[in-house]
């Protein structure tokens, strides 16, 4: 968890955590339900909000950190604004979901699990998303994709891209 | 099929995630703009899949007193045309007619009736009847089609005890769909002799693997089918408190199973005294959080309890200590819609499609190189032939059939000699194969099983949880061989290794992952050897998938001087005019693979 430290956490409001203790804290079992709801909102879980729930839990943040890092879902650095997740089951394995990968990540420029600079991409290979029928496929920010082929990744990013290159930030 | 009247148009549209991923929302927007515009009159709903991932957007027209027509790969363009000739004029267009449901006359003529089509001849659309034909979000529409008659006869009008569920399910001789096959019957007649003040009931719906959607297509299309079963079962072994563990990767059946869960429980179905019967039991949809090994039960209820969902050895079983250490039954989607569909209609029909050892259907999951991709269910015990011929349609593009990939990573690869087998638990095993949870990838000539053995192992060994060291070590060091093999850099004696590390892995596994995780790499072993030799000895790939091992020649037996390749060539090294075989300049060429890609022929390697 060396990245962890790297995120600006310092920023970070953490009153939705709070919130969300709020309601969970009493249930039986609730330590991911919470660490999701808290991904949901910050797109990743900072290191205040982890520390907080661990207080809260009373357990202890190397048993928290266990938890989150166990599970393939759960992130401790910030993600972009669009999350790419390609999937490399069987069947798209078998319709050439590395090919995907490779193109994708040259057209973004960053390896698995990483964001792009202008904080836009996060690539990640995932195992199978259960739209085989569709191979090769992809999910943008849980939108599927379906019979994707190397133009259709670059038209994808191209367009994202200049849809937001055009709104003012 | 009943359906209650309609008095105006009724147009379904097929939203699963296959459905939406082929463009649906596009053809739903366009839909509601035309429905606007031409001032039709109509109800708009929002099905899920029906099976035919394929012909996906689908779009079906009912109009009042007339059959059901489906429309296949509609794009928001042929909107109009459908809406103004069927919906307005009443004529279907038959062009883009896959079929026709006879659900009231009459019929159109020039439409096959659904059950008709090739592909429907040898398929039991049994446990799923209602997927993308009703809307799941309506509880009244599946009630309409005879839902909840299970639980209301089970609960209300014939009051059976528990005892009689159990023994009713044991004689239906039901085997867990989740991919081990195990007695259902059993497991909860064992769960209910122990006494507990809690028991819980829980739905494996953490469907991880790779190739396998039969479960998210019941949740998205049917999620009723699965909670009446779990409410029966819930009762047969005396359960307190329900979970339904589903895989964060669907999103849209979470949605769904909530939503469902919410209206039941403002009917009475669900929560205190259910249907006055004085059992009570409610149940909470727990997101899992991406790990596959979460599949493996007591991983699960780890997971579920808010820990690493790593595995525990057994015993003690989990019908005896399992969640929090209570009495606990766990059961698979497909299993719990099983339960329920036999209630309903008895168990000598029931008995009477499957096998002697099993009863009743079983839903596949076809993909991979075939015609009709997509969900189907047949009777257990059918030969993979008719599955990947009949039903599937068999192999796109001329190619020949290689071997399909049954059971996905803890599965295994059964060849061409093998397709006469029928489909069901024992035989399956004998192979070396594994019913698994039901994906069948379908492989042509053009995938390298050495490649595809490794892809699974590098799955398997990512996807070990790190417990126990046969896994965790083992299956790393398969792959690390696999890898060697298909760069080239392997040796005899590694196939000698790898056949016995592969057994001892198997023997040795904590968990049912590291027990099968060999299995697809020893069945293509068994099968498909001389291709691992191909590899090791002559430094060949016969399919030319793996990279490391591509030189970049042009067969000229294969070739068919079609010209393709020659255009991509970014260093122009692919020379040679038209009719002609084209040759590599060596000193040009990058070896970026753009030609081989090209090639429909694999006539470059």
């Amino acid at each position: 968890m060396t990245n962890m430290a790297a995120a600006v956490d310092g920023e970070v409001d953490i009153a939705y955590v709070r919130e969300v203790l709020d309601k969970y804290q009493d249930a039986r079992g609730a330590v991911i339900p919470i660490l999701q709801k808290v991904q949901t909102h910050y797109g990743y879980l900072p290191r205040a909000a982890l520390e907080m729930i661990s207080h809260t839990l009373r357990m202890p943040l190397a048993h928290l950190v266990g938890v989150a890092s166990f599970y393939a879902q759960f992130r401790m650095t910030p993600r972009g604004k669009y999350m790419m997740k390609i999937c490399c089951g069987t069947a798209c394995h078998v319709k050439g979901s590395a090919k995907l990968v490779e193109k994708t990540a040259e057209l973004l420029d960053v390896n698995h699990g990483q964001t792009t600079r202008d904080k836009l991409f996060t690539m990640e290979r995932v195992a199978c998303i259960g739209a085989c029928s569709l191979a090769p496929v992809i999910t943008v920010n849980d939108e599927a994709v379906g019979y994707l082929d190397m133009e259709g990744i670059e038209d994808i990013i191209h367009k994202l891209r200049d849809e937001n290159a055009i709104a003012p930030k | 099929m009943t359906t209650a009247t309609l008095t105006k148009p009724r147009i379904y549209v097929g939203l699963g995630t296959c459905g939406i991923a082929s463009g649906g929302r596009a053809v739903l927007a366009k839909l509601r703009d035309e429905l606007a515009s031409q001032q039709i009159e109509a109800d708009v709903i929002e099905t899920a899949c029906v099976g035919l991932c394929h012909a996906e957007v689908l779009v079906d027209v009912h109009m009042p007193d007339h059959s059901r027509v489906i429309y296949q790969k509609v794009k928001p363009d042929d909107v109009p045309q459908i809406l103004t000739e069927h919906v307005k004029k009443g004529a279907p267009v038959a062009k883009k007619a896959l079929a026709q449901w006879r659900m009231d006359k009459p019929v159109y003529d020039g439409i096959p009736a659904f059950e008709q089509l090739d592909l429907n001849q040898k398929q039991i659309r049994f446990i799923l009847q209602n997927c993308g034909v009703i809307d799941p979000d309506s509880l009244d529409e599946y009630i309409a089609r005879g839902g909840y008659a299970s639980l209301r006869k089970v609960l209300a009008e014939e009051k059976w005890t528990p005892e009689q569920v159990v023994e009713f399910i044991t004689k239906s001789k039901l085997r867990g769909r989740g991919g081990g096959g195990f007695d259902t019957g059993w497991k909860w007649q064992e769960c209910a002799k122990y006494k507990a003040d809690e028991k819980f009931i829980l739905c494996n719906a953490d469907e991880g693997d790779p190739g396998a959607f039969m479960d998210r297509a019941l949740l998205e299309g049917d999620p009723h089918s699965v909670i009446e079963g779990m409410i029966i079962g819930g009762y047969a072994i005396g359960a307190t408190f329900a979970y339904i563990y589903c895989r964060a990767e669907y999103p849209l059946a979470v949605k769904r199973l909530n939503h469902s869960l919410a209206e039941l429980r403002k009917r009475g179905y669900l929560g205190k005294n259910i249907l006055g019967s004085g059992y009570s039991l409610d149940i909470m949809v727990k997101e899992g959080a991406g790990a596959f090994v979460c599949g493996e039960s007591t991983a699960l209820q780890y997971s579920i309890e808010g820990k690493r969902g790593m595995p525990r050895p057994r015993p003690p079983q989990s019908v005896e200590a399992g969640l929090w250490d209570k009495p606990t039954v766990l059961n698979n989607v497909e299993t719990f819609a099983n339960v329920t569909r036999i209630i309903q209609i008895g168990l000598e029909k029931y008995t009477g499609y499957g096998t002697e050892k099993s009863g009743g259907t079983k839903i596949f999951a076809l993909s991979g190189a075939i015609k009709n991709a997509g969900l189907i269910e047949v009777p257990i015990g059918m030969t993979i032939r008719e599955v990947i011929y009949d039903v599937g349609g068999g192999i796109p593009k001329k190619k020949k059939f290689k071997a399909v990939a049954i059971g996905g990573p803890s599965g295994g690869l059964l060849p061409e000699a093998k397709l006469d087998l029928p489909i069901d638990f024992e035989t399956l095993t004998e192979a070396g194969a594994m019913m698994g949870s039901g994906s069948l990838v379908v492989c042509d000539e053009t995938t390298c099983m050495v490649e595809l053995s490794r892809f699974f192992m590098e799955f398997c060994a990512d996807e070990s949880c790190g417990k126990c060291t046969p896994c965790l070590v083992g299956n790393t060091a398969l792959l690390e061989m696999l890898a060697r093999i298909t760069r080239g850099e392997g040796k005899l004696e590694d196939l000698v290794l790898m056949e016995e590390l592969g057994k001892q892995i198997m023997s040795m596994s904590l968990c049912g992952l590291g027990k099968s995780s060999p299995s697809p790499m020893l069945s293509a072993m068994r099968y498909f050897r001389e291709e691992f030799e191909s590899h090791i000895v002559d430094k060949i790939c016969p399919t030319a998938q793996c990279v490391g091992l591509r030189r970049y020649e042009v067969l000229p037996q294969v070739c068919t001087k079609c010209g393709a390749c020659i255009k991509p060539c970014p260093t122009g090294a692919m020379m040679g005019a038209r009719k002609e075989i084209p040759f590599i300049n060596k000193d040009l060429c990058i070896e970026c693979g753009l030609c081989y890609d090209k090639c429909q022929f694999n006539a470059i390697r």
